[in-house]
């Protein structure tokens, strides 16, 4: 397994306990034990968590239902039926969000799981120096969201910016790259990649760990080379890897906001304004049940992504 | 010859490293130290100046001393926020991993989806403001309480799976009742992975910037990251103060790089297990 969550300790666990019952009479004494185990456990555990959990958490969620078929101003909502969701997919600029967090969410996780793996490899290998070079990649990862996005909006400045000088020496120079509407979206895609891919490398690098060295030996044996090696053996064993790597950064693709909100803020125009965006700029404007409606939208769209995603993945578990 | 290449492979590895992620911190902390002046030519150059304590003086007395509050509010938030977490977080763990049945199936379902499902922004600040809690930072802690719940009852269910119930029950022999037995004998031992916690619930909700953004509206209510936003339209002229500010928002979380960075990456590597 990738993780250090140990889901055969727990799968042990779970088998010690349906086996109990069968062994009663010697063991009296041991089951009125067990009996005040069972009390001991109190639900009471549940609640000030579960207290919070649902009144933050799962009422907003269960009343974005109701709120988002409503004109809504807080304090109080009409009910307008389906009006808000039609406003959402006959409005360009809304539609067009739509579309902009797929494209984002896909380019995002795909370069993740393909650099991430790549990385994996490099940074599992022989090489003296990759204690300093899993740091450089992951340090990214826990900078302020905030402030990536505005260094880069800098360093991606046309003209002047560090990006556009180093492009000039090659003649790829004078890209106005966040101020472009064909442009501005996969620039802050890359972006993202840039300050996620360290996640993506750590968990592949306990997934590539996590192979048994034996593998690589009969490789040996076979007479494969490095190649063989990475195709035939690290990249089906590390599938559990990839399958988090992907769920990961698609949920987070899908939500994404406060990147594209401080580098290019939707814009140039809408096109590169994605779900998130569009509900902030709606609650902006006091359009609060269009905003749930955008909320609700998003929601199903993640449940219908991911969810099967999440099934499909399950199924083709990898045993090592 | 192997090592010739392993060497050309190495030096290759640490230039790629270093352009992609080693520059652009140089450039943050390059900008932050110069003169006004040559901090709006945005480039590479060496500073001319190092008016490195006057920047600091400028950017923390800046809008009535606005950055002072801020890093006041966002350390409560975090210390708060994470604290009240791990302790609600290891007591569900405890029960849901102990205690199989019905309500432990709702309450996996319920982390699962606390995974997955985006929170709905409006609803919610309908919530706190019927709670009169909007725009009050205790409002903004149950919310990155709500928030980080799921993620954290996974990783304390996945330990205590690992201690052996035997221990609870000799501590039921000896007399000890539910909360006693948490308390003393359980949280303890979740010490590795409270640590684990800790380290990655603090610095996503020290860095959080949505959820402040919506819930916590207001300049004398402004967090850390909401601080980088506002001056980002206020210093459209002084990006050294705007710089000064990013590299001081960075310095939480390196120094916690710098020394916990194995904890760090081994807890965030464990909440991509499935649930």
């Amino acid at each position: 397994m990738v993780t250090e969550s140990r889901p055969g300790e727990a799968r042990a666990a779970g088998l010690r306990e349906s086996a109990e019952p069968g062994r009663s009479a010697p063991r009296a004494r041991t089951n009125r034990v067990r009996g005040t185990v069972q009390r001991t456990y109190t639900p009471w555990f549940y609640v000030p968590a579960g207290v919070i959990y649902l009144v933050i958490f799962i009422v907003p969620t269960v009343m974005s239902f109701w709120f988002a078929l409503t004109r809504w101003t807080l304090f109080d909502a009409k009910f307008i039926g389906l009006d808000n969701f039609k406003q959402f997919f006959s409005e360009q600029a809304l539609r067009s969000g739509l579309w902009h967090t797929v494209v984002y969410a896909i380019v995002t996780s795909g370069l993740k799981v393909v650099l991430g793996l790549l990385f994996a490899v490099l940074l599992t290998s022989a090489i003296r120096i990759r204690g300093l070079l899993r740091s450089l990649v992951f340090f990214p990862v826990l900078v302020s969201t905030v402030a990536v996005g505005i260094t880069f909006s800098v360093l991606l400045q046309p003209d002047t910016g560090a990006v556009d000088t180093v492009l000039r020496v090659v003649g790829l120079g004078d890209q106005d790259w966040l101020g472009s509407p064909t442009t501005a979206l996969l620039s802050v895609a890359l972006v993202d990649v840039w300050k996620g891919v360290g996640l993506a490398t750590v968990i592949y690098i306990a997934g590539v760990l996590s192979i048994p060295q034996e593998y690589y030996e009969a490789v040996d044996v076979d007479g494969g080379g490095a190649w063989d090696k990475f195709w035939n053996i690290t990249l089906p064993l590390s599938r559990p890897a990839t399958f988090s790597v992907i769920l990961l950064s698609f949920i987070g693709g899908l939500r994404s906001f406060d990147l594209i909100w401080t580098m290019t803020g939707g814009g140039p125009g809408f096109s590169s304004d994605v779900i998130a965006s569009v509900i902030y700029k709606e609650y902006q404007a006091g359009f609060f049940g269009l905003a749930t409606a955008g909320n609700v939208v998003l929601f199903i769209f993640v449940t219908l992504i991911v969810y099967p995603l999440f099934r499909w993945m399950s199924s083709k578990e990898v045993d090592l | 010859m192997r090592g010739t290449r392993r060497l050309v492979v190495e030096i290759a590895a640490l230039a790629v490293g270093i352009v992609f992620f080693v520059i652009p911190f140089v450039f943050m902390f390059l900008t932050a130290v110069k003169t006004e002046d040559q901090s709006a030519d945005l480039s590479f150059a060496w500073p001319t100046s190092w008016p490195i304590l006057q920047n600091l003086k400028d950017v923390f007395s800046a809008r009535d001393y606005m950055l002072v509050t801020a890093f006041k509010n966002s350390i409560v938030l975090t210390v708060v926020s994470v604290a009240i977490l791990v302790v609600l977080g290891a007591m569900v763990g405890f029960v849901i991993q102990r205690r199989p049945g019905k309500l432990a199936t709702i309450a996996n379902l319920l982390v699962l989806s606390g995974l997955i499902i985006p929170p709905a922004v409006v609803p919610t600040i309908w919530v706190l403001q019927s709670i009169g809690l909007f725009k009050h930072l205790s409002g903004l802690i149950l919310v990155e309480i709500a928030f980080g719940l799921a993620f954290s009852v996974l990783l304390f269910r996945a330990f205590v799976a690992a201690i052996p119930r035997e221990l609870d029950e000799a501590a039921i022999i000896d007399g000890a009742g539910p909360w006693t037995l948490f308390f003393r004998v359980i949280f303890p031992l979740l010490r590795p992975v409270v640590i684990t916690v800790v380290l990655t619930q603090s610095v996503l909700i020290f860095n959080d910037f949505v959820n402040p953004l919506y819930f916590l509206p207001g300049d004398e209510n402004a967090t850390v990251q909401l601080t980088l936003y506002n001056f980002l339209s206020q210093f459209s002229t002084q990006y050294n103060l705007l710089f000064m500010n990013i590299v001081l928002v960075t310095v939480p979380p390196l120094i916690m790089f710098i020394f916990f960075n194995r904890k760090i990456v081994s807890g965030m590597t464990a909440g991509a297990v499935k649930g």
